[in-house]
This record gives structure tokens, C-alpha cells and sequence, in this order.
């Protein structure tokens, strides 16, 4: 590669800006390097799933609901198995384990989901029948000629109206709507008291209401497997997934085999974004296999993946800030809705990561927040491309710029004013660390031509943070990594300059529990108009303190949430 | 169904293979022939990752049928680069990162060969409307317009891969 092109394709990396870079030149960030598939790629000899090939390969193709809901009174396939080229229609009873839901993989949520509905429909789309037969073309008239006698039931498709009293209940294993987080109806965060700094006669009132559609992740390559006997009572499955693993053990589960007997090859993606993570098509086409002794196709076409691929969910956000004169922003009240459409997927998983990400990279000093994941009679949305945290942060930036003009200020400037800095405490109570939005908006600003007033051109992260914006102190979390109420002797704010060594890699891992704990073995029921909180017993105390540097098996449950750092 | 013999070119070699009526000429490739570098994308016309050329012009070959190619000369990626070697296309496309998850880059080669072919000195907005027709969901558009534009340009002359 000429040296040019290497220029041309180079990103500037700015290591002065953050406190604790380490300054050694490093080999391969910010040079372009090679892509090790590129060969296949440009030889079209990458091998994507539905590039093997197989003597009788057969096709499968899914009766789906044309209702946001109904019940299934009656499924009648009987026209449709005289077809010519029909080899077998599989129903919910033809699968062994036919109810499920990712996150079990990690003890995490409830099964809510079957593979193919039984009972009733809980979204338009919803696969209730699976056809194999000789050719796609034959998989379809078939699906055509399936009768299913619906019985069509009321529906709701707003998460705001699927909380209220009388709505519809979507999915019987949340039986008011709303995923329950360990008997909370919602994840809740609480920092300081928002309403006392919301009474104060000197801070101006900001609200606003803000909202994300849905997003399909819409892969060139649509979603599939390809699933065919192997000798030993083995069966192969190759496929699209984008995560082999989850695939496997979920495959696993829902057909009741032991893992040893499925052989997943994977690893060439034509694109995910999160789309290929549900694991939709490797069960149901080792199923096939199974039932027909023969290699089986499960491909969605370009239609299906728009429709019941699951997308990023929509979201809804309602934002309350108090701003004081100078424009500082002093409380920040959150109420969020995550629409998981009619399953759970990993929507669960997306609330915990949005209420770890308030209230955004900024100082406040009270916060507050309740975040529902909802129910709704829609496609059930799962993970896309920072799932979770991009529809906050448009609704918690299209709000800086509303309270920016609200305090007559410029939006980057009220930014800089409100940005963390080190040694600030979190609304997590955890210490900000190797902070550098200032220093970002300083360069997007200059890049953009964007001048700043000569205050705020001289702003940086690593001064004036820390003291009394770090007055409450950081979270105790004790040996095993149980947060908990009673504090360590608070740490002294990080020194502005580089710290001298490298503190131990930090094991600051915590499971999305309540705080307190609640407890255990008594679920309360949950009402969805008023949604009850417990009680809050005694707090939790832990009789040794955490040692960082320590792991505990059993903690690290969405240790992503957590935020591990390098340090 | 009936089935019917349809005889065409593929990258120079002579090709007999027996049809369904109303097969699409990818499915015929990829299916039938075995040739499987034009890929499935949305067989509508809607993304161009199955692009191939038909008479030295860039073809959908999800909405072609089968057995309109009869005689036609066909060419798809698996007949570019000569000698082991590849074609500037390619090992432009290589050393510009021109190519994510790869899904679409056999359309894209194509559909600039076509270009390339017809028009050896392209400006950008004649290489930019050449791939029009394709979608690249890691929206990669950038890279592949400047790797096509090196070819051009002669910066870019093809290679034995490492």
C-alpha cells in the first residue's frame, strides 16, 4: 500500500486529550490494517450460510398471523399436506421445548415466547405453522392452503396505553405488561432529591417529550440457516447468526437435546447490526431436519425480514430539567418507555444498559429516573446498533438544546458548563473518570467553525471537577460485588495530572438488582395503573468492604452495564 | 413443472443447464450451475447483491428468467482476474476497504465493471450513479466510490494475492 493511500485512510488521534492515556505509540490503532476476509470478500468465496450446498435440500417457509392478535381456534393443514412437494408441516406440539426466552441462557427474565404459537398470536407475523417441502416455490403454495380459524382479540401497540388499567394483556407471562425487573415494575434510579431542586424559587423548569420509531437493522444478507443430518444422531447447522453460541445453547434448549449433538458452524455474516442475534431460524431448521431426515433451508425473504425481523424498539421519553440562571443544569427527572413489542428478546437487557447511560455525560447533581419495559402487541424488538442508548441520548440532546435556549445560552457552551469532569461524581455513584466530552465539543466546535466564547475555549476535564460536585459519595459494593448502602471511607478526588501507575484492572462489576434487596421467594403482584414499589427494608449492609481487583464468580452478569474499564 | 434445456456463456465457459419455467437466473446460478458468488439480497430488484453482466451490461439476475439468456454471454465474479491474479477491481476493492460484512461486493464489482468497461475514464458522479442500483447496509459507499475511481485512474493494476 503506498504511503498516500495509508494517509488518506489514517485517523488523527488526539492521546493528549484524555488524563490517563498511556503515551507508548501504538502498532495498530490509527493505521489501516488489512481485513483478513477482504480476499474472500472481493473473490465472492466468503462462505455466507446459504453458500453450502446439499443433494435434497429441502425448503421450509412459516404460516404466520395476519392479527396484531387472536387466538388460534383451529389449525387445519390438511389441504395443504397434499400438495406435491410437501414433506411435513411441523406445529407448536412437534417442539419438544416450546417455550423460551433468550436471556434464559443467563438466568435472566421468564420463558414467554413459543417457537411456533399454539395457543394465540401476540403480533402480526407470528409464525404458527413451518412448511418443508421440495422447493421454495412449493413451501409457499403450501403455506397459502393452511387454514388457521382465528379468533381475533383486542390489541394494543402504544406502551404508554399497554401500562394503563384494561389494557389487553399482550403475553400471559407478563400478565400486566410490563417485564418485571426482580418485582419492580420498572428500573428506577435515584440521586439526590429532584423535587426539592425543582421547588427551588431560582431555577428555571425545562420539559419535553421525545420519541424513536422503531429501526429494522435490514441486512443484505437476509436471516437463515441451513440445518441437515450428520452421522451419529448429530445434526449440522450453518447459519447467519451473530452469535454461534447463544444460537447453539438456545437450539439446545428449545428442542430438549444435548448440546454435544449440534454441530453450528457460523462466522460469515452478511451483515447484522444486531438482527442476527435472536436465534429465530437455527431451532426450527434442525427441527426440520430431525423430522424429515433430510438438509433443510429456513431463509427469511427481503418481506419477513422487514416485518418480523426484530428491530431496535421504539422508545418514548419525558425529560424535566431544572436550570439555574448561570446554566447549570441542578435536577434531571427521567420517565422512559421501552416498547419490546409482543416478547421479551432482549429489550430487558436494553432498559438496564439506558439506566446505566443517564443522565448522560453530564453533572447533576439530582437526578431521578423510571424506566418501564412495556408490552405491546407489535414485532418484538431486540438488539440494534447501540440499542438502548441511542434513543436516550437523542432525546437527552434534543433537550440540551432546548434548555440551552431556554437559559439563553449556546448549546455547546451550556454543554461545556454541564459536561463532567474528573473526579465528578456520577449519578450512579461511581467516580467520572478520563472524561473528554469538553475536549470533543472544543474540536467539533473549531472543525466546525463554531467560535466559543474565550471561558469556554479554555475549558478542560481535568480541572475543576471533583469536591462539591463529588459530595455524594461513591457506591459501597461489597467482596462479591452486592451494592450496598454503607460507605467506604470516601476516596479523595483524583489529581488532575497522570496518575503515576496504572491502578489494577477494576472488577466493578454489579447485577441489575434493586437497591435494597428484596426479599426473596415472594413475588408481590403488580398493579399495572399504580405500579407498587417494596418496602424498603433494612439497607443492605455489607461486613466487608470490596476490594477492587477482586472477582466473585456469580456477579458479572451484564458486566457490559457495569462499564469494566481498562483501569 | 416443466423443465427446459437453456445453453449461455458463464465467464467464457459454454453452459447447458435444465430450467424450471419461471426460475430466475440466480437461483439457476447459484442452484443450478453452482456458481454462487451472485448473492441473495431481496429478489425484487431492490439491492443489487446478485448483479451480474449479461452482455457486458450490469443485470438484476433475481429478476431475469432463466430461460430468456439463451446464447447470452454471462459473467459474474468468479470469471474476473486472470491467471491467479486479480483484477484491479478487486484488489482495489481489498486495499481501499472497500468491502465490510461483503455481502453486497460481488454486485458492486460487477456493476463497476460494467461502468469500467463501457467507460474507462468515469467521473464520480458517473461511478456514483453506475452503483445506484446497490445497496450497501454497512454503508460503505465511500470506499467503494474511491476504489473504483483508483482503477480509473490507473492506481490500482491488479495482483497475485499474497
Amino acid at each position: 500500500m503506498s504511503a498516500s493511500q495509508r494517509g488518506s485512510n489514517s485517523v488523527e488521534l488526539r492521546k493528549d486529550l484524555f488524563a490517563d492515556e498511556r503515551d507508548d505509540t501504538l502498532k495498530e490503532i490509527g493505521r489501516p490494517t488489512q481485513r483478513q476476509d477482504a480476499l474472500g470478500h472481493v473473490t465472492g468465496r466468503s462462505p455466507f450460510y446459504d453458500d453450502r450446498r446439499f443433494d435434497g435440500l429441502l425448503h421450509m417457509r412459516c404460516v404466520r398471523s395476519p392479527h396484531h392478535h387472536a387466538r388460534i381456534r383451529r389449525i387445519d393443514t390438511s389441504a395443504a399436506e397434499r400438495l406435491p412437494g410437501v414433506k411435513r408441516i411441523l406445529l407448536g406440539r412437534d417442539v419438544p421445548n416450546n417455550l423460551n426466552t433468550l436471556l434464559s441462557l443467563i438466568d435472566f427474565g421468564r420463558d414467554d415466547e413459543p417457537m411456533l404459537a399454539e395457543k394465540k398470536v401476540a403480533y402480526i407475523g407470528e409464525p404458527v405453522a413451518a412448511v418443508i417441502a421440495e422447493t421454495e416455490r412449493q413451501a409457499r403454495e403450501a403455506v397459502a392452503a393452511v387454514r388457521v380459524d382465528w379468533e381475533v382479540l383486542p390489541h394494543v401497540l402504544d406502551p404508554e396505553e399497554a401500562l394503563a388499567p384494561g389494557a389487553p394483556v399482550v403475553n400471559e407471562a407478563w400478565p400486566h405488561n410490563v417485564f418485571e425487573y426482580q418485582g419492580y415494575t420498572h428500573q428506577k434510579l435515584r440521586f439526590g432529591d429532584v423535587e426539592r431542586a425543582f421547588a427551588r424559587p431560582d431555577v428555571k423548569i425545562v420539559e419535553g417529550r421525545y420519541q424513536m420509531s422503531p429501526i429494522e437493522q435490514a441486512p443484505m444478507e437476509t436471516c437463515g440457516a441451513i440445518a441437515a443430518p450428520e452421522i451419529n444422531g448429530r445434526y449440522v447447522c450453518y447459519t447467519s447468526t451473530q452469535a454461534l453460541f447463544f444460537s447453539l445453547g438456545t437450539a439446545a434448549k428449545l428442542l430438549d437435546l444435548p448440546s454435544s449433538r449440534l454441530h453450528f458452524i457460523g462466522g460469515t455474516v452478511g451483515g447484522g447490526f444486531g438482527g442476527k442475534v435472536d436465534s429465530i431460524h437455527e431451532p426450527l431448521a434442525v427441527l426440520a431436519a430431525m423430522a424429515t431426515g433430510r438438509p433443510v433451508r429456513y431463509r427469511w425473504d427481503r418481506a419477513e425480514e422487514m416485518q418480523v425481523g426484530a428491530p431496535r424498539g421504539a422508545e418514548r421519553w419525558y425529560l424535566k430539567d431544572a436550570i439555574t440562571r448561570d446554566g447549570r443544569i441542578v435536577a434531571r427527572h427521567f420517565r422512559g418507555y421501552f416498547d419490546c413489542g409482543a416478547y421479551t428478546r432482549l429489550s430487558s437487557y436494553a432498559v438496564v444498559k439506558a439506566v446505566g447511560h443517564l443522565p448522560g455525560p453530564y453533572t447533576i447533581e439530582n437526578v431521578s429516573a423510571d424506566v418501564y419495559c412495556a408490552f405491546t402487541n407489535r414485532t418484538p424488538a431486540t438488539a440494534m446498533r447501540g440499542f438502548g442508548i441511542t434513543g436516550v441520548d437523542f432525546a437527552i440532546e434534543c433537550h440540551m438544546d432546548k434548555g440551552a435556549e431556554a437559559a439563553g445560552l449556546d448549546p455547546v457552551e451550556f454543554r461545556l458548563l454541564n459536561a463532567y469532569r474528573d473526579g465528578d461524581m456520577k449519578a450512579h455513584r461511581r467516580l467520572a473518570k478520563n472524561c473528554a466530552l469538553i475536549e470533543c465539543c472544543q474540536v467539533a466546535a473549531e472543525k466546525a467553525g463554531w467560535t466559543l466564547g474565550p471561558a469556554f475555549a479554555v475549558m478542560a476535564s481535568n480541572k475543576g471537577g471533583g469536591g462539591a460536585r463529588a459530595a455524594i459519595p461513591e457506591t459501597a459494593i461489597d467482596r462479591d460485588g452486592w451494592v450496598g448502602e454503607g460507605a467506604p471511607a470516601p476516596k479523595p478526588a483524583p489529581t488532575p495530572s497522570r496518575p503515576a501507575l496504572p491502578e489494577p484492572v477494576a472488577a466493578a462489576v454489579q447485577p441489575p438488582r434493586p437497591m435494597p434487596a428484596p426479599a426473596p421467594a415472594q413475588p408481590q403482584p403488580v398493579a399495572a395503573q399504580e405500579p407498587t414499589e417494596k418496602p424498603a427494608d433494612k439497607p443492605y449492609q455489607p461486613t466487608e468492604p470490596f476490594t477492587r481487583g477482586v472477582k466473585k464468580p456469580g456477579a458479572h452478569r451484564f458486566s457490559s452495564v457495569a462499564g469494566r474499564r481498562r483501569r | 413443472m416443466a423443465r427446459k434445456p437453456v445453453e449461455f456463456t458463464l465467464n467464457g465457459t459454454e453452459t447447458a443447464v435444465f430450467v424450471e419455467e419461471g426460475a430466475n437466473l440466480l437461483d439457476v446460478l447459484r442452484q443450478g450451475v453452482g456458481d454462487l458468488t451472485p448473492k441473495y439480497g431481496c429478489a425484487q430488484g431492490g439491492c443489487g447483491a446478485c448483479t451480474v453482466r449479461i452482455g457486458g451490461r450490469p443485470r438484476l439476475a433475481c429478476l431475469t428468467l432463466a430461460e430468456t439468456v439463451v446464447g447470452a454471454e454471462i459473467e459474474t465474479v468468479a470469471g474476473l482476474g486472470k491467471n491467479g491474479a486479480l483484477d484491479p477491481l478487486q484488489d482495489a476493492f481489498m486495499t481501499h476497504f472497500a468491502a465490510q460484512c461483503g455481502y453486497c461486493t460481488s454486485g458492486m464489482l460487477m456493476a463497476a465493471k460494467a461502468l469500467l468497461t463501457r467507460e474507462p475514464s468515469p467521473t464520480r458522479e458517473q461511478v456514483v450513479q453506475a452503483i445506484s442500483g446497490n445497496l450497501c447496509r454497512c454503508t460503505g459507499y465511500e470506499p467503494i466510490i474511491q476504489a473504483i475511481l483508483s482503477v480509473a485512474e490507473g492506481r490500482t493494476a491488479g495482483r497475485i494475492p499474497a
